[in-house]
């Protein structure tokens, strides 16, 4: 276990040292030189993984705390806050890999001030803004209570409701529309990624993605911080991704069908491959595994299947935003060290931040005399539910 | 009324004077080397490409309905009535979102600045307000590069089409592109092999993206009102079997005010 945490420690510091490098490049020497984006290919990973990703991985928060607190199911109670933590060190995580992207990243207030209601990233700017507001108020509680400051709390909870309320709202309007950018490209977004249907399908992936982001957080932290979900909410949470999965892929192939894209889905080219490995990894694989009992009923095979939807929709994103365009482009775009540098660097701090803030937080409900109150509390709940059959 | 320029190819002689004037109009450096350069970029506005004998202007084509002004979140583009499209790089953030969205690949970026602008061709907008032509129009020697009312270019350009059948390829680039664009081109060969694309939609690009927008505002409050519902229908029972006296009430987060 020594062995091992120095290891990561190791990997971290590297990752650090190298993202440092890279952003004095980015910053002393602009993005010509530390990127290998260009006029045909003005967005790059910083915008479809770091941006696109990031945003997506982070739907845990609004999926769960609307499962809690607005469809009360007490079940999942216990998994709220750590899902809210990733959230908010996500979105954090998103702004400052903007920060990396925009040429002039100290006007990232401008939109603030210079609104263009007609511009999608003008919505998606102040929807992120909001949220990520709505999700440092979410946050706040878990903060004060280790200060014990009971006032603020008590005013945070007295609003929880419209708080969760508008999150949900607010995710609901950016998520789709990190889908609604690229409707305005028809002719340049390749026809397996351009449909009318782009910002429903950001939308329900960003769910199941939230879902498996859920499963497989919980199965990490019982790694390395020896705290694990029950296994019957992740049963529970398992059921329903098959459920989001599957609509959405009746979805997607009922939108190829009738566009007429079908056929051009068997006919071998650069495209075709991502887009199968796309569909395998986010669609086939998962719902493949998940519909034998065996699998849906362990942790070990909710914890690959979660994997598999994740590196799936990861794929769908970069796929969109990279491969899809690329043929318009008339080039291939591959990332310069110093872009991958830099994301590797963010996600580490995001790893060592929720590390840090697991260990000094209270962000799983762990201490004992609690955890019973808790499961009591659950067993209630469960008979009166059953009373009401 | 609207300006346009109407660029007919088969009357260029590719002298590009244009792009010399262009150049000097927005304070671009040009020489030799950047002429002899056959693509648009940070330092050109406009390029002449040459074929063999036949030559074709590309420059931002001022968009009727322009995608990038639609994207910019921060309103640095423009549509004036005028006709140009105008930039504030002032307002510019750097997203590169109008790069993107630009059905013509016009915006081009300062890659090796380190505080870029966007840049792209503005139709001499002051120019423009002042009542006078563009200034490759006003340099052209052979009227190949033509600055009037679109509507009058037009009525032009089809009477040229109609008086010399067989010269002219029977389409008026830019009449109905994306919506229209107030740069309309003629030519003798097809567009595609200057790298036109001739597959665009009749349709402004910015209502794709509108006709989802759109929605958002009767979206809030109704889902607003939806949300709210359920929750007050999931947490009715609660309610219920507290005034009963059955259960401790709500079971929203305030049960962790009562940890020991
Ligand atoms: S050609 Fe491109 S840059 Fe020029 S106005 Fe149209 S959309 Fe904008
Ligand atoms: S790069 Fe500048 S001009 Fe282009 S869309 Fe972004 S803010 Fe607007
Ligand atoms: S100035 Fe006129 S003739 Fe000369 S290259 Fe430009 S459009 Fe052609």
């Amino acid at each position: 276990m020594k062995i091992k945490l120095t290891f990561w420690k190791l990997v971290f510091l590297f990752l650090m040292a190298a993202g440092f490098y890279a952003t004095v490049v980015r910053f002393t020497e602009g993005l010509g030189p530390s990127t290998n984006l260009s006029d045909q290919f003005p967005w790059g990973i910083w915008i479809g993984f770091d941006v696109l990703c990031g945003v997506m991985l982070a739907a845990g928060g609004f999926t769960l705390t609307a499962a809690v607190h607005i469809f009360n199911i007490k079940r999942l109670r216990p998994i709220v806050r750590p899902t809210i933590l990733t959230a908010f060190l996500g979105y954090v995580l998103v702004c400052v890999a903007l920060m990396f992207d925009l040429g002039r990243p100290y006007r990232i207030w401008h939109p603030l001030i210079m609104r263009n209601p007609h511009s999608v990233m003008f919505e998606v700017a102040y929807c992120v803004m909001l949220y990520t507001t709505v999700l440092s108020l979410e946050f706040a509680p878990i903060v004060l209570e280790r200060f014990n400051l009971q006032k603020p709390i008590k005013i945070i909870r007295g609003i929880l409701i419209p708080l969760v309320i508008g999150g949900v709202i607010l995710s609901t309007l950016h998520q789709s529309s990190l889908g609604t950018l690229y409707l305005i490209m028809p002719e340049k977004l390749h026809p397996f990624w351009y449909s009318p249907l782009l910002p429903v399908f950001f939308f329900i992936s960003a769910i199941a993605v939230g879902l498996a982001m859920t499963i497989f957080e919980s199965s990490m932290s019982s790694k390395h911080f020896g705290r694990q979900l029950e296994l019957p909410i992740l049963q529970e949470l398992g059921r329903v991704l098959v459920v989001v999965l599957s609509v959405y892929g009746v979805l997607r192939f009922e939108d190829l069908l009738h566009r007429g894209m079908l056929k051009l889905t068997l006919q071998p080219g650069y495209e075709m491959y991502l887009f199968w490995l796309e569909i395998m990894l986010s669609l086939i694989f998962p719902l493949l595994l998940l519909s034998q009992r065996k699998v849906r009923m362990s942790a070990g095979g909710l914890y690959v299947a979660a994997v598999l939807v994740v590196l799936g929709f990861i794929t769908n994103r970069l796929n969109v935003s990279i491969t899809g365009l690329e043929s318009a482009a008339g080039m291939h775009y591959v990332p310069k060290w110093t872009e991958i540098a830099v994301t590797g660097a963010i996600i580490a701090a995001g790893f060592a931040l929720f590390g840090l803030a697991e260990k000094y937080l209270p962000i799983f409900p762990a201490e004992e005399p609690h955890r019973v109150v808790e499961r009591q509390r659950a067993m209630a709940a469960q008979v009166l539910e059953h009373a009401g059959d | 009324m609207s300006k346009a320029l109407l660029y007919d190819a088969t009357m260029c002689i590719g002298c590009k004077q244009c792009e010399q004037a262009c150049a000097t109009q927005n304070k671009l450096s040009y020489d030799d080397a950047i002429a002899a350069e056959e693509r648009q970029s940070d330092h050109k506005y406009t390029v002449v490409l040459t074929k063999s004998d036949k030559f074709m202007r590309r420059l931002c084509m001022n968009c009727q309905e322009p995608a990038c002004a639609s994207v910019c979140p921060v309103g640095a583009l423009r549509k004036t009535a005028a006709g140009p499209v105008t930039y504030d790089e002032n307002r510019c953030m750097g997203c590169r979102y109008c790069m993107v969205a630009c059905p013509f690949g016009v915006p081009k970026y300062e890659w090796n600045k380190v505080l870029p602008k966007v840049q792209k061709c503005t139709m001499c907008p002051d120019r423009v307000a002042a009542g006078k032509p563009t200034a490759c129009a006003e340099i052209c020697p052979t009227g190949a590069t033509k600055f009037g009312e679109r509507d009058d270019l037009i009525n032009e350009a089809q009477q040229r089409i109609r008086e010399n059948p067989g010269q002219y390829v029977n389409h008026i680039y830019g009449l109905t592109e994306v919506g229209g664009t107030s740069v309309l081109l003629l030519s003798s060969v097809p567009f595609e092999e200057f790298g036109y694309r001739t597959d665009l939609s009749k349709d402004p690009l910015p209502i794709l993206t509108y006709r989802v927008l759109s929605r958002i505002p009767d979206f809030v409050p109704l889902g607003g009102m939806l949300l709210g519902g359920v929750w007050w229908i999931t947490h009715r029972r609660e309610e219920v079997a507290a005034a009963e006296g059955q259960h401790p009430k709500g079971d929203t987060k305030d049960q962790q005010e009562r940890k020991p």
